[in-house]
């Protein structure tokens, strides 16, 4: 006969899921970021025209909606025998997913930068490399950061997608609970609270930096 | 020494630059003067390389400025060039912003570029804001520091657009002084500017743009005592 109490394995269980929410975040973030920095570069270095393929690939992946490509990028991969996990998978894709936002934000941040203040820049002799290490980047990051945190947090919930691959990461994890333990509402509060949990170091630290860096 | 042999310059259909001749020798002041569109700022900015050229050559030190293969960066960190917008970078404050290229350009030690901004940014009256953001700097003193900026590669030219015309009247007489002292300390100086006292006070030179063209040249008293050119009259007709 089930139990109906919620036992601390049962916790344990949701930690688990939190943990794999979190790892899936943290790849497709860092590799996404990684990415969309590269191609909003590329975009912004060598204008709509040449960058045109680059656009309409992104432009795929920010239309079809999440789930699609996660079953079909699953099914791509078993068809072409790459024998990747459901968690390679996942990465993948959620790493593709967050690059194709990310290249918008670092396009729109990097051509946010008064286009005199590069001049004044390398008019004092700094190349191309420097302007964008020390005028560009700091200024751009400003102006990214606020889509940059909403993202991130919008790819942890979304990253809940993952678990038609068979992933039980926190919300399947929860879903399992609430059948065996027949109590939605306290085990989704629960399931709730974590997400706030995670989420929440993020948006305070986008919110300090944003505190900081402001103008003095 | 810079020497501009016969510059082109268009954007799309419009030529902007039409066959510009002029040599500037060590420790000369050239001003320019003329309407706006001339192409005055076009030509300052393609002395550095931050505007490519149609044809003609632009030689500093020998060194042909559009030439292939032509250190653009080296050859920039001895061309300073002030804006006539002030263009501090914001993130930094008004010590970072003068040590930032002698750093990174001139490979200098933090000491040793601090030194160095400290200096230019005293000699332009800026010694109290050093821990200052240039958000917190009004216009003239947000000038004042993009001209130390540039006076910290220690360059041996200096090209000035305008710097003063985007200030209140009141701010002006404060970067003109700098500009003076620059002169009269022998900088090689080419500056753009409306302010025709300023440019009868210092200039070795002053040239005339219309229309793209250098339509005249000659020592300030000439130039505005006895101008040549009919449309150099109507200018300073209309400019006094
Ligand atoms: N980046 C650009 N793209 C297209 N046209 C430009 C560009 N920069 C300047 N022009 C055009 O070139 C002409 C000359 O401009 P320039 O800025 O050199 O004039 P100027 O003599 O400095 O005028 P002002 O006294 O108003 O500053 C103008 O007609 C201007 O519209
Ligand atoms: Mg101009």
């Amino acid at each position: 006969m089930p139990t109906t109490a919620l036992t601390l394995a049962d916790l344990a269980f949701l930690a688990q899921g939190a943990g794999l929410t979190l790892a899936i975040t943290a790849v497709a973030v860092a590799c996404g970021t990684v990415l969309g920095i590269l191609c909003g570069i590329l975009r912004v270095q060598f204008g709509p025209f040449w960058t045109a393929p680059l656009t309409f690939l992104l432009d795929v992946f920010r239309s079809v909606p999440l789930l699609i490509r996660l079953v079909l990028a699953n099914a791509a991969q078993s068809i072409a025998k790459l024998g990747w996990g459901p968690f390679t998978t996942s990465c993948i894709v959620l790493s593709l997913y967050t690059a194709a936002y990310c290249t918008e934000i670092v396009r729109g941040a990097i051509v946010a930068v008064p286009q005199p203040l590069r001049r004044a820049s390398r008019s004092l002799g700094l190349s191309w490399r420097q302007d964008m290490t020390f005028v560009v980047a700091p200024l751009a990051t400003r102006v990214a950061l606020p889509s940059w945190i909403g993202l991130t947090l919008g790819v942890m919930k979304d990253s809940a997608l993952v678990l038609w691959l068979g992933l039980i990461e926190l919300l399947r994890a929860s879903q399992i609970l609430v059948t065996r333990l027949q109590e939605p509402l306290l085990i989704l509060m629960i399931c709730g609270g974590i997400y706030f949990l995670l989420s929440f170091p993020i948006a305070r630290l986008g919110g300090l930096l944003e505190k900081r860096w402001s103008p003095r | 020494m810079i020497e501009i042999q016969n510059v082109r310059k268009s954007f799309g259909s419009l030529e902007v630059l039409k066959g510009i001749d002029l040599t500037v020798h060590k420790g000369e002041v050239v001003t320019i003067i003329g309407g706006s569109g001339s192409g005055k700022s076009t030509l300052l900015t393609c002395i550095n390389g931050l505007e490519p050229i149609a044809s003609g050559r632009i030689v500093v030190d020998g060194i042909d400025v559009h030439g292939k293969g032509t250190n653009l960066d080296a050859l920039r960190s001895k061309i300073g060039i002030v804006f006539q917008q002030w263009n501090a970078f914001p993130h930094y404050t008004g010590l970072e912003n003068v040590m930032l290229a002698p750093r990174k350009v001139l490979g200098l030690t933090r000491q040793a570029a601090e030194e160095i901004a400290l200096k230019h940014l005293t000699a332009v009256g800026l010694a109290d804001k050093l821990t200052v953001y240039p958000t917190r700097l009004s216009g003239g003193q947000q000038q004042r520091m993009a001209i130390a900026r540039a006076l910290a590669m220690s360059p041996e030219y200096m090209l000035f657009d305008e710097v003063t015309s985007a200030l209140d009247p009141m701010l002006v007489g404060e970067v003109l002084d700098t500009l003076r002292m620059l002169a009269s300390q022998g900088m090689t100086m080419i500056c753009v500017t409306h302010e025709m006292k300023f440019a009868r006070e210092v200039s070795d030179r002053v040239a005339f743009f219309h229309r793209g063209v250098m339509a005249e040249i000659a020592p300030p008293d000439a130039l505005f005592g006895a101008p040549r050119e009919p449309e150099t009259r109507a200018f300073l007709a209309a400019t006094h």
